[in-house]
């Protein structure tokens, strides 16, 4: 890669998604909210993965790994979104902060 | 003595009733309920009659061997071999225990078969048997062992049997009680017994012959002579031998009812009559003149002893005489009788006629025995009554009875040529002979009396009107065969068993003296025997005084009670009545010693039964006391430490779980800073760590 | 140069696409925004010569997640009921955090020496993506699809027993 785009590029900006994804979990009420959020977290991550392997000798190590993650996250976010719907039916929100009843 | 001949079969002699007794006893009740009385009776008797059989072997064989070598001996087993004794079971035939063998078991087999019909509607029938039989097994086992531990097992075990045997009808609380009496009493004597045992075996062991067999004894008595009695370790001045024997009389005073030990003999009349006769006439009684002959060397070392013993003798044949004159009741009248007769024994021991006082053993079992049997057989006829007021001419209806009660009463009145005669007058010759006047003139008195209360006995029972009651009056009838023939039998001895003895002064034909002359042949007792006056002519005229006087004795008698010119109410009332009343009463002997002896141990027995249930029961109070209250105080640390700290516990844990409650807010958004927080730390300490 | 001026670009795109997630009120702003988001991220792979990983990106992200992600949010809010879905809540501690993340990871980020390795010719990786996964990474390829079992399992039953109901 040419132009001075160095692996630190690549990790600020992963960073910075990283923080935006922390932040969207943190704040969301919505249920669906905080999942756009930890796949952003996710994404971040991956982008920090396949900076290593560019950048640490051409090995594909990071980039298989990427593919898992990706593919945990498919899975998570299924889960999630059929647990949201569960909770859609129930509470008829998915306002996160209406559903307090297993308030201790 | 130094080589007796070994005889197996004597073993069987003392087996047979053991065996009977054995039988009776595992199996009798079942053997009465499933054959009947007959099985019994045939084990019973059969056993004592085939031991009586073995014996008369066993004389016959005895007296075809030379005088001096009649000596047999039956050596089982090795009993023990303890600290220097060394016991056999062993047997030891010798004309002494001869004697008595054939006593016990020829007599003892008589009043077996007598018991078949006088027990006949006993239901503990199997039960009689067997406690006879085993007495009769004691006893051959008193007077056949070789050494003195042996024979006291046997004394012991005639004792055991007696107390069974009086208490026989145990649901009469006094016949029980009667058993314990005797037991006791005869246990005081017991103990001076064993003490003397001791000692004996004590001074025998210090002179170097540790031994407990008889005629070992016999062969090291004389070094003792002089040998000062040791308390421990401290020598006294008193003679061992003179303690060892005194203390041996003293134990046959129990066993052989002299003063003053004889309370328990009248009060064994509780027991059936055939009980009365074996035990408390012909044998058991016998035990002590049995041991004072065999144990005769040693007795002739001791003067003071052998006086002890016939002023014992003649005291007891005295007092007792005089208690019998009172009775009313028929077998008490007989029991003091044998008291009285037993002194004769032991007084013609003590002055040292050894040979007389066991042949008077021998015609007193035959006429003794008589007497009983007969009385129980009026008693049987009388439906129970013993009370001779209530009784009264009788000879009509019961003239086997009479005849032989008659024979034996003249036997024991001492009327020629009955057997008594012969026995008891050597003994009241012996006692002036070797210079005892007053035991004479004791004895002298006592055979006036006993010619006197016998015949009042036969003249108030058989003679005269009949003073019971109509019920009674029929029921009287003679005896069943199993017991008339037995009556006629020792009626018939009673006639001629004195005959193996007569005395010098009318022919010199003593077959039974000789016969026993080899155990009283050491050399102390030769020099006692063999002192004294041997005039005949004096022995004849001494004869005469004595027969003078049971002619006396009778004369009163007859006049009192048979012809009735004199009333004995006359003597009774006599000097206000009260020697009547205290010779009535037995001279208040039984509660003399009940104030003097019983009450005060009863006394300390209450004394420490107090101590034991306040003082040592309440320490055992105090101590359980203690520790209720310590586990009360243990029971509040419990409740309110433990508890407490479990309480606590439980309380700290719900607090702290309100308190974590509040974390579980049910808000995501909570949760998510939760997650985050903790991934924060867990990352800050491993960076921290890694620093 | 142009290298420079992509990465920025498709930067500027992520960046901006993840703000838009982060900061709109209404949901479906956000849904699309972070279409916006995954595209930006595609590129980015496409930079670092992960032509596979940028294409399963597209095809799983972008066509599965969003998806679903759209329908989910159709499914469960009104989309004419936009005040009240979306608002964020407690935005204060969250800009702290985050903010504080981002800071101690620039910092480490710019104050470690990262070894760089030698440059090398990117190729195309798919093949050598298949070999790997059916060779040395066969066992965590087996385990993942036994994950993806699972999860649709386990949707289908947690989706199903809200309808029984």
């Amino acid at each position: 890669m040419g132009g001075g785009i160095t692996l630190t590029h690549f990790l600020v900006l992963s960073l910075i998604i990283f923080s935006l994804g922390l932040f969207t979990v943190l704040t969301r009420r919505n249920a669906i909210g905080i999942l756009m959020g930890v796949e952003l977290i996710l994404n971040s991550a991956n982008i920090n993965y396949l900076a290593f392997a560019f950048y640490g000798g051409g090995t594909y190590d990071g980039q298989i790994f990427a593919i898992f993650v990706i593919m945990l996250a498919a899975a998570e976010a299924v889960i999630g979104l059929a647990v949201v719907l569960a909770i859609y039916q129930n509470f008829k929100t998915i306002d996160v902060d209406a559903t307090e009843t297993l308030r201790g | 003595m130094d080589h007796p001949i070994a005889v197996t079969f004597i073993r069987l002699i003392v087996a047979l009733p053991l065996a009977g007794a054995a039988i009776n006893f595992i199996a009798g009740a079942w053997l009465q309920k499933t054959f009947g009385k007959r099985a019994i009776s045939l084990i019973g008797c059969g056993v004592v009659i085939a031991a009586f059989l073995l014996a008369v072997r066993a004389f016959f064989a005895m007296i075809a061997i030379a005088p001096e070598n009649r000596f047999m001996l039956d050596d089982l087993w090795r009993w023990f071999d303890v600290g220097g004794l060394n016991l056999d079971i062993a047997f030891w035939l010798d004309p002494l225990s001869m004697v008595m063998t054939l006593i016990v078991t020829g007599v003892g087999g008589l009043i077996h078969i007598y018991s078949i019909g006088y027990m006949h509607d006993d239901d503990g029938y199997w039960r009689f048997f067997g406690w006879l039989n085993l007495f009769t097994f004691a006893m051959l086992v008193l007077v056949l062992g070789d050494n003195l531990w042996l024979m006291f097992v046997g004394w012991e075990g005639v004792g055991l049997c007696s107390f069974a045997l009086i208490g026989f009808w145990y649901k009469v609380t006094a016949n029980t009680t009667a058993g314990n009496k005797a037991f006791i009493v005869n246990r005081v004597g017991d103990l001076a017994f064993v003490i003397a045992l001791y000692s004996l075996f004590a001074g025998l062991q210090s002179i170097g012959h540790a031994t407990l067999v008889t005629r070992e004894i016999a062969r090291y008595a004389p070094r003792l002579a002089g040998m000062p009695l040791n308390f421990a370790g401290y020598q006294s001045a008193y003679p061992l031998v003179g303690f060892v024997t005194l203390l041996m009389f003293i134990g046959a005073t129990g066993k052989s009812a002299q003063i003053p030990l004889y309370v328990w003999l009248p009060d064994a009349m509780a027991g059936p009559t055939p009980v009365s006769a074996l035990i408390h006439a012909a044998t058991m009684v016998t035990a002590g003149v049995y041991m004072v002959a065999r144990l005769n060397f040693l007795f002739s070392m001791s003067p003071f002893t052998m006086g002890v013993i016939a002023v014992v003798g003649g005291l007891t044949a005295l007092f007792a005489a005089t208690i019998g004159v009172a009775q009313n009741d028929i077998k008490k009248v007989l029991a003091y009788s044998t008291v009285s007769q037993l002194g004769y024994m032991f007084a013609a021991l003590g002055v040292g006629a050894y040979a007389a006082g066991v042949f008077h053993l021998m015609t007193h079992a035959f006429f003794k025995a008589c007497l009983f049997l007969g009385s129980g057989s009026v008693i049987h006829a009388m439906g129970g009554e013993q009370d001779m007021r209530k009784m009264g001419g009788l000879r009509h209806k019961m003239p086997v009875t009479f005849v032989t009660f008659m024979a034996a009463t003249l036997a024991i009145s001492g009327v020629p040529p009955f057997a008594g005669f012969m026995s008891k007058d050597e003994i009241i010759w012996q006692a002036i002979s070797h210079g005892h006047p007053v035991v004479w003139s004791m004895l002298l008195i006592g055979a006036g009396i006993t010619v006197f209360y016998m015949f009042r006995q036969v003249y108030m029972t058989f003679f005269g009107e009949f003073r019971g009651t109509h019920e009674q009056e029929h029921h009287v009838h003679e005896s069943p065969p199993s017991m008339a023939y037995v009556l006629i039998a020792l009626g018939t001895l009673s006639v001629v068993g004195g005959l193996v003895k007569i005395p010098e002064f009318i022919a010199t034909f003593k077959p039974f003296e000789d016969f026993l002359d080899p155990v009283f042949s050491s050399e102390v007792t030769r020099r006692i025997t063999e002192a004294g006056i041997h005039s005949h002519a004096t022995e004849g005229a001494f004869a005469v005084i004595t027969f003078t006087v049971v002619v006396i004795g009778w004369l009163i008698a007859d006049l009192m009670y048979r012809q009735r010119k004199l009333d004995p109410a006359r003597f009774s009332q006599m000097f206000g009545g009260a020697p009547y009343e205290w010779v009535y009463n037995k001279y208040y002997v039984d509660e003399f010693y009940n104030r003097v002896i019983i009450q005060p141990y009863m006394f300390a027995t209450r004394a420490l039964a107090w101590f034991d249930t306040n003082i040592v029961d309440g320490v055992v109070n105090l101590a359980a006391r203690i520790i209720v209250f310590l586990s009360w105080l243990s029971g509040l640390f419990d409740h309110y430490v433990v508890d407490g700290l479990v309480d606590f516990s439980a309380n700290l844990t719900l607090d702290v779980g309100g308190r974590l409650r509040r974390l579980q807010t049910g808000s995501i958004n909570g949760y998510l800073y939760g997650i985050l927080a903790a991934v924060m730390l867990i990352l800050l300490v491993r960076a921290v760590v890694r620093a | 140069m142009l290298a420079q001026a992509i990465f920025y670009a498709l930067a500027a795109l992520t960046v901006g696409s993840a703000a838009l997630v982060a900061f709109s009120r209404n949901i479906v702003y956000s849904t699309f925004a972070l279409l916006g988001a995954f595209m930006g991220v595609v590129g980015i792979y496409i930079l670092l010569a992960a032509d596979f990983v940028a294409m399963v990106q597209l095809l799983v992200y972008v066509g599965g997640i969003l998806v679903l992600t759209i329908f989910a949010v159709m499914l469960t809010a009104g989309i004419g009921d936009v005040k009240v879905s979306n608002r964020a809540v407690g935005s204060g501690p969250a800009i702290v955090v985050a903010g504080v993340a981002a800071i101690v990871m620039l910092y480490a980020v710019m104050r470690t020496q990262w070894h760089q390795a030698a440059a090398f010719t990117p190729a195309p990786t798919t093949y050598a993506i298949g070999n790997a996964f059916l060779g040395d990474y066969v066992l965590p390829f087996e385990v993942a699809s036994l994950v993806l079992l699972a999860a649709l399992i386990g949707a289908i039953v947690i989706s199903r027993h809200e309808v029984r109901e």
